[in-house]
């Protein structure tokens, strides 16, 4: 059931890390004289040669705005443009490219949808039911659409693990039901969330479904017709392509069904004073010069993880995983926050006695850097009564030896400050 | 960077044994800070004996420099004017900011937050409670005349 999101090994290829962090120029630089240990992936993910190179070489050789001249630097932008709309169809196996949407990333994403699929024709008291793992980025414009509408925003709880709690759902999803937001995989926790569960009970009810994949793509296979979601959105930079880019998956149906959302250039056919003729799929969602570079590196980071492939990057993700929640329970005083049986390379934790923030400076001391605070996820906080959390998330390009390095440097924060 | 110029001895101390914590019952003058950043939260209490300040008490939860940095500045404002305490917070507050400034004389036990300028993101837990107590002190309408700084 839950195949786009297990961790498959089947490519049993020794896995190569040292060789794909050859692939990675920033990490090879030392902070404050000890080598640097990424461990903020959640965040944003690094960028690979590759990545970094198909976007100056855009820049220095085929850069002209796309979709309107005949020249040939913008039939190559146009190209490249539209090239990497089909890697990313391919990558999430939609239908069509139609359903492909470049916007500015999940936040962006998630707020067209609230604007142009929920907000028209809902009524006051219509609902709409995400989980209490959201990131702010899939509760705020909810709130702003039930603040502007009179519609009411339902929140499925959570499990002491921090899963979502599927029974609670099943209570909660009903008649006025508009529409089911929901993370696939939580940032603070790390989470996965058997969405195929949960989409086939909205399914029951004629309630379309929105997943926010963020923070599950850059660990997973994604395959948006075996999910059968509505909507996917996601971001390229947690992704290993570059910030300022994302994606809005949509079922064609629906979208075609839905106004556009910004009006300007390239998403109109003609526009005349009488009445402006909007452009098809996906052009109609896509207003004003896009963020070609930005298309072009999240192609290329596309391609790059396909050439590693994303089950093996899965699957070695895994073990880091295992690995360092091995390590780090070890640790006296400290308690990982979210212990669900599926998760992705994420690990939330308090340090008794240990503010996370301190931990956070201390660790940067040692060259590790790990993300503290509240993650945009403040309910998630308020839920287990913590300010903060200290979070590692990791990438295929982590290594165990990295994991020792950040255990190593807990201890220290605990011999500093206990 | 040295952890030792950030967690002097001093800090560890008073983060571990924070003095003067706790509730005032009837205060003369408190105010809530709050740094959204990094979730610290706090509350600064006065009782005042005409323009002195009698005591000064703290609650609440932040990171080791927040905490130790309440914990000294309670221990620093007692016994002095408000026009004292004024002068204490830009001194606090120049030596937080500004690089390789020589601690002033006149800050004492103060001095041990001199390493945190080199740590730009632990500014703000520093300062926090010195900006709560400001707000305390002079409450919104005369802040306005005279804004204080949030780095
Ligand atoms: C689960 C989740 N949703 C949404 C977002 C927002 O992504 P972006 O800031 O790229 O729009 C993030 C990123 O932090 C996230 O982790």
């Amino acid at each position: 059931m839950n195949a786009a999101l297990e961790p498959t090994p089947a490519n049993t290829a020794p896995f190569d890390v040292e060789a794909i962090r050859a692939d990675f120029p920033i990490l090879h630089q030392e902070i404050n004289g000890k080598p640097l240990a990424y461990l903020d992936n959640a965040a944003s993910s690094q960028h690979p040669r590759v990545v970094i190179d198909s976007m100056s070489n855009y820049y220095e050789r085929d850069h002209a705005n796309v979709h309107r001249g005949v020249h040939t630097l913008s039939q190559r932008a146009t190209d490249a443009f539209e090239a990497a709309r089909e890697n990313v169809r391919r990558f999430i196996n939609a239908r069509s490219t139609k359903e492909i949407i470049f916007v500015r990333g999940t936040t962006e994403a998630i707020n067209l949808v609230a604007a142009s699929f929920a907000r028209p024709g809902i009524k006051p008291g219509d609902e709409i039911l995400i989980s209490w793992l959201e990131h702010h980025a899939n509760i705020v414009p909810w709130q702003l659409l039930a603040e502007q509408t009179g519609a009411v925003l339902k929140v499925i709880p959570i499990t002491p693990e921090g899963e979502v709690d599927f029974s609670a759902f099943e209570q909660l999803i009903g008649p006025r039901t508009r529409l089911l937001a929901l993370a696939h995989v939580s940032n603070a926790l790390g989470t996965i969330v058997p969405v195929e569960q949960f989409i086939a009970v909205a399914r029951k009810h004629g309630v379309p479904v929105l997943l926010d994949g963020a923070q599950a793509i850059p660990h997973s296979r994604i395959d948006v017709q075996a999910l059968g979601c509505d909507f996917y959105c996601f971001s390229g930079h947690k992704l290993c392509g570059p910030t300022g880019i994302g994606v809005l998956y949509g079922r064609e149906a629906i979208l075609d069904a839905m106004p556009p959302w910004q009006g300007g250039g390239d998403m109109i056919l003609s526009v005349s004073f009488k009445g402006t003729t909007y452009n098809q799929l996906p052009w109609k969602f896509e207003a004003g010069t896009p963020d070609i570079a930005g298309v072009i590196g999240l192609g290329t980071a596309i391609q790059y993880l396909e050439s590693i492939g994303m089950d093996r990057i899965a699957a070695y993700e895994h073990t880091l995983l295992e690995y360092a929640t091995a390590r780090l329970t070890t640790i006296p005083g400290l308690r990982i926050i979210g212990t669900a049986p599926r998760k992705a390379a994420v690990v939330s934790f308090a340090l008794e006695g240990i503010h996370p923030h301190d931990i956070g400076t201390i660790l940067d001391v040692e060259g590790v850097a790990i993300r503290t605070g509240h993650h945009c996820a403040m309910p998630v906080m308020e839920f287990y009564g913590v300010p903060a959390t200290a979070r590692a998330s990791f990438a295929f390009y982590n290594t165990r030896a990295e994991v020792d390095r950040l255990t190593d440097a807990l201890v220290k924060a605990r011999d500093y400050l206990t | 960077m040295d952890l030792k110029d950030l967690y002097r001895d001093v800090i560890v101390d008073h983060n571990r044994k924070p003095r003067n914590f706790g509730p005032m019952l009837s205060p003369d003058a408190h105010a809530d800070g709050h740094n959204p950043l990094c979730g610290d939260r706090l509350t600064i209490y006065v009782s005042l004996d005409g323009d002195t300040v009698k005591e000064a008490k703290f609650e609440g939860s932040g990171c080791a420099i927040s905490v130790a940095s309440a914990s000294l500045l309670t221990e620093a404002v007692k016994g002095k004017s408000v026009a004292e305490v004024d002068k204490l917070y830009g001194e606090v507050h120049e030596l937080l900011t500004r690089r390789d400034t020589v601690a002033a004389p006149g800050l004492g036990k103060l001095a041990a937050l001199s390493g945190v300028h080199e740590f730009p993101a632990r500014v703000k837990c520093a300062s926090l409670c010195w900006h709560t107590l400001n707000a305390a002190l002079h409450p919104p309408q005369a802040a306005v005349l005279a804004p204080t700084s949030t780095e």
